[in-house]
This record gives C-alpha cells, structure tokens and sequence, in this order.
C-alpha cells in the first residue's frame, strides 16, 4: 500500500524513466532473449514463436566446421595483439606526456593526436590503403628507396593483422591518454620532488610513483577490455576484409554479417554469437575475481 | 650531481622529439591527402605528392561536387546527423534526470540494468530480425530508433544532473514547479556543456556511422555518406559510383582524396570548438563506465 503510494506520489520521475527503460528492453535486452533461435531451426516465415526446437545441435555442428576454428583462432590473435600492443600503448604516451612543462607544446600534441578518434572507419581505411598503395604510398616509396621490392599489403594474409592493430592504434591511442592523463594529475608534485631530493631518476620515478599512481585506472580498464575480448570493432576489419586476405582477417563478427546476416543462416551464426557473449561474460567475471583477489580493484 | 644533470637533460630532448615524431605520424597521411586531394592525376600515381599539391588543380574537387549520388549520400547523412542528435538528446536527458533523482527507488536496479547492456551487447542477428518484425528495414528510422540512448552516454549525463546542488532543484519546487518543468527549465540550460559533450558524441556517431547502415538498408538510395565512402575509396566499383562523372584513371585517386577530406572537414571545423567539453566527458565516461 505504502509502496504504491510512493510511486503515485512521485510518478512524473518514474514516467521519466519510462521512454528510456522501454528502449532498453525492447532493443537491448529482447534481442538477448532472441537467441534463442540458436536452439531452433528459425525458419523466417514460422518466426521465432513458430520455429523448431532442434536442442544443440548448432553448437554441435560449431564446432565441428573448421571454418568456426579459422574465425576464432583470428579473433583471439587479432584480440592478443591488441591488447598486448593496443592497450600499453596510450599508458606509454600519457606517461611521457605528463613530463612535458612547456604548456602550449603539450596542448598542441594533444589536440592533434585526440584527432583521429573522430575520424570514421572508412576514412581511416581510406588513408591506410593511400599509405599503403603499392604504386605511390608512402610505406612503399620509403621500401623502394632502401632498394626494397614493393609490396601489396592489403592483398598478403601475413600483414593483415599487423595492419588492423597498427591502424587501431593510431586512431586510439590519443582518446586513451585523456583517462591517465586526468589520473596523473592528481598525483602530489611533492612526491616526485621528495624523490629528486632522494637522488631518484626520471626513470625510477616513473616506475616508484607514476605506474604506482596509474594502477587502479589501469586495472578497471583491463577488466572491461578482458570482458570485451572477442568483441573486437566490425566496422575496422570489415572495411578492410577482402577475399586474398579471408584467411587470416575474418573475425566471428564478419563472419556473422556474411553467413548470418547476408547468407541467411540465423539459427547457425546466432550460435556463434551466444557462444562469443558466454566466453565474454566468463572472462570478466574470471578477470574481476582475479584482480579482486590480487590488487583489490574490481568492477562490482 | 652534474652527471644527473646531463641524463635528465638528454630525457627531455628525447622526449619531446618523440612527441613530436608521434604529432606528425598522426598528422602526415591526412595532410597527404589533402595535397593529394589539389593535384594532377599523373603526379599522384607517379608518387610526387607528399606534402603540398603538386600540379594544382581544383578539377578532383569539381568531380565532387558535380556527383549526385554523393551529394544524395550527404543529404541523409546530415538528416541523420541533425534529426538522431536531437532524438538522442531528448530521450538520453529525460532518462537521465529520471536517475539522477534521489526519489526514484530503484535507481540502483536500473543502473545495472542499463551497465549490463554495456558488457553484454545485443547480438546482431537477433537485433536483425527483431528491426525486420518491426518493419524498420530499409527505413532510416532503423538507422535511428535502435541507438536513441548510448548507455555510455546516459551514465555521462546521469553524473552530470547529479553535481547540480539539490537545493536549486529543492526551491524550483517549493516555487510549485513540476518534474517536468524543472527538467526543461532549470536543469537543461544549466546543462549546456555535458548536452554539447554528449550531443558531439552522438553526432559524430551518426556522422560516422556504417554498420547500421549495411545491417538495415538495402536501397542504395538510402545509403549515408560513408557507405558511399566506402564503395568509392575500398570497394572496386569506384567506377560505379563516380558513373555521371567523366573519369579516367589518373582522376581516380585525386577524387578520391578530394571526397575524404570533403567527408571529413565538417568533423574538423567543429573539433576545436569543443575540444574543452568532450575531455571532461570522455572522462567521466570511461571511470563510471
């Protein structure tokens, strides 16, 4: 009774959240419940209501198709690289950003390298196949003036995964610093005086103070990072993709839209899918008990 | 000491030459482009143009310009742009102050609701067929309805309502003003920075988006700019979408440098005006996220 008073009393909120949580719903949390045509045959004119219930037997098959072996082996490769390459990478640069006095020297790095960010997938793969172009980019010009042999990147499976991170970083790793950034900034100058005083280097200061400072920013980054781990960006590697380089490049998202979506095989590539979000649910909750128990930083 | 001196001193030089290093590989494919984007066919695929123009012209810019099917691309992608920031603004701020109240009980529960969509993203067939039932294929309201509220961008706002001090919203009651009035005008306009910070989210968002696009549209009529983007710079059918301009292949590359930076030079005019906002929102997302 109270309860219903309360909520009388206070529905202008409540029908303010209304619009918002029926969003939610219908387009984030029914979608979930629609994997279920992972366990049937969906078949588009019975819909998900009328279609047959056919146990696991997509899961079965998964793993069972080598093609599912050649987009998960890719997707963990191109994931690894990431995150051993992408993720240290802005912690680096902000590092070495926050010994910068000179003040208008910083602000203009900074706002040239928080640019990329803002520029689209496809004006990136726009400027990598430029840079890249074996008749006049850049890359190769500079190959064939130390009298190397030019070279088709985009067309050789061996670079793809190479070029994905490399161009991942260049669009990311300016947006990255900003959070470290702001976390240096809190640290008292006094310590990195006390430690000059002490005879310490910029070097031991950096690992004595600085790391020290960055941890907890950097694990709660890590967490989620590790939760997203098979979830690497579609738009990137799909603008890119093309057949010569299949082999090493497609990604269980790709491989989703091509099969799945433009191939019209629900039932099999939702299976896929589920399978993706599972292993990412175990992740972070696996990483988040890991670092509680190590660090004392989790998520929840 | 002086040793310590020299090593510090050697530290810096080496720092910001690496600083600076990193700016240009940042900066230089694009300023390629743009030379690239004012020179002659011949010069581009002969490799002359790295930093200036090299045989000037304006002709790739004109190609441009004169080609409807990108101007038809531009056209929804601003629509898309103009009528989803405002749509997006609207719902994410009204959910947002609805969470920021201490009143709603339940805010934690909706919270969670909302963060858990953010480690468990709706999966893309499902998403597919649930826009298919809804009759939203090849509709623009597909490339809109389905991403009115960021969760990332909901938890920026929420912690921005909640650092207005309680007491202006307190007297806007006691003044007999309603939820709904001290939302539209008390708390928006003095909210003007986070809705720029996230409005600049949202926009460049829609600006850039792609995949949507080639999920939830098969009329090519309807694609957004960078679908058409992608067609003309990736795809082989370069030729297909240029087809109303005389081309030959020397003007290939030149137009297509001139159709990046046309793409993109809205996204840079506006980058130096609210540089200062989205800092404080990237911010704010990534450590309550």
């Amino acid at each position: 009774m109270a309860r219903k008073h309360y909520l009388w009393k206070h529905w202008p909120i409540y029908s303010m959240i209304l619009p918002g949580l029926l969003f939610f719903i219908l387009f984030r949390y029914i979608p979930i419940a629609g994997s279920i045509i992972a366990f049937q045959d969906y078949n588009v004119f019975s819909g998900v209501l009328g279609s047959k219930f056919v146990g696991f037997k997509h899961f079965v098959n998964l793993f069972m198709y080598p093609e599912f072996y050649r987009i998960l082996r890719n997707t963990i490769l191109i994931s690894l690289y990431q995150l051993v390459f992408g993720f240290p990478a802005p912690i680096v640069l902000a590092i070495l950003l926050n010994e910068v006095r000179k003040m208008v020297f910083k602000r203009t790095i900074q706002t040239v390298i928080y640019l990329p960010h803002f520029l689209s997938w496809v004006i990136v793969g726009g400027l990598v196949i430029n840079a890249l172009s074996p008749n006049y980019g850049i890359v190769n010009s500079m190959l064939s003036s130390f009298g190397f042999q030019k070279i088709f990147f985009l067309q050789e499976p061996q670079f793809f995964r190479s070029i994905i991170v490399v161009s991942g970083i260049w669009k990311e790793i300016g947006w990255g610093t900003i959070i470290y950034l702001a976390a240096l900034a809190n640290v008292n100058p006094e310590l990195y005086e006390a430690a000059e005083v002490d005879g310490a280097g910029k070097f031991r200061q950096v690992i004595s103070i600085t790391l020290p400072a960055l941890l907890p920013t950097i694990m709660v980054l890590l967490l989620l990072r590790i939760g997203n781990f098979l979830d690497l960006g579609f738009e990137q590697i799909y603008i890119l993709l093309n057949p010569l380089v299949k082999e090493t490049g497609d990604i269980i998202d790709t491989y989703i839209y091509d099969v799945g979506l433009l191939g019209s095989q629900f039932s099999y590539t939702t299976a896929i899918g589920m399978f993706k979000s599972v292993v990412g649910l175990i992740l972070i909750v696996g990483a988040n008990q890991i670092s509680k128990k190590l660090t004392g930083n989790s998520l929840y | 000491m002086i040793r310590m001196h020299a090593s510090r001193q050697w530290f810096i030089s080496i720092n910001y030459i690496f600083l600076t290093i990193v700016g240009l590989v940042m900066l230089l494919p694009f300023v390629n482009i743009l030379a690239g984007s004012f020179s002659g066919g011949n010069a581009i695929l002969q490799g002359r143009v790295t930093v200036f123009p090299v045989e000037f012209t304006l002709s790739n810019y004109e190609s441009v310009f004169n080609n409807a099917a990108i101007w038809k691309s531009f056209s929804v992608t601003i629509f898309l742009t103009v009528v989803g920031t405002l749509i997006d603004l609207l719902f994410t701020s009204l959910m947002a102050y609805g969470l920021a109240r201490k009143e709603l009980k339940g805010r934690t529960f909706f919270i969670l609701l909302v963060l858990f969509t953010m480690i468990f993203p709706a999966p893309i067939i499902p998403s597919y067929l649930l826009i298919k039932s809804l009759g939203m294929l090849n509709t623009l309201w597909a490339l809109i309805i389905p991403g009115l509220i960021s969760a990332f961008n909901l938890i920026i706002m929420v912690s921005f309502f909640q650092a207005i001090p309680e007491g202006l919203i307190e007297a806007a009651r006691i003044d007999g003003s309603g939820e709904y009035r001290t939302y539209w005008s008390i708390v928006l306009p003095l909210s003007m920075p986070s809705l720029t910070t996230v409005g600049l989210f949202y926009a460049v968002g829609h600006w850039n988006g792609y995949f949507s696009a080639i999920m939830y549209l098969r009329d090519p009529g309807l694609y957004p700019l960078q679908v058409k983007l992608r067609q003309l710079l990736i795809a082989s059918d370069a030729t297909n979408v240029m087809q109303s301009v005389q081309m030959t292949m020397q003007s290939v590359e030149g137009i297509k440098m001139a159709t990046i930076i046309v793409a993109t030079l809205p996204v840079l005019v506006i980058y130096p005006l609210i540089q200062k906002h989205f800092i404080k929102g990237a911010m704010l997302g990534s450590v309550k996220g």
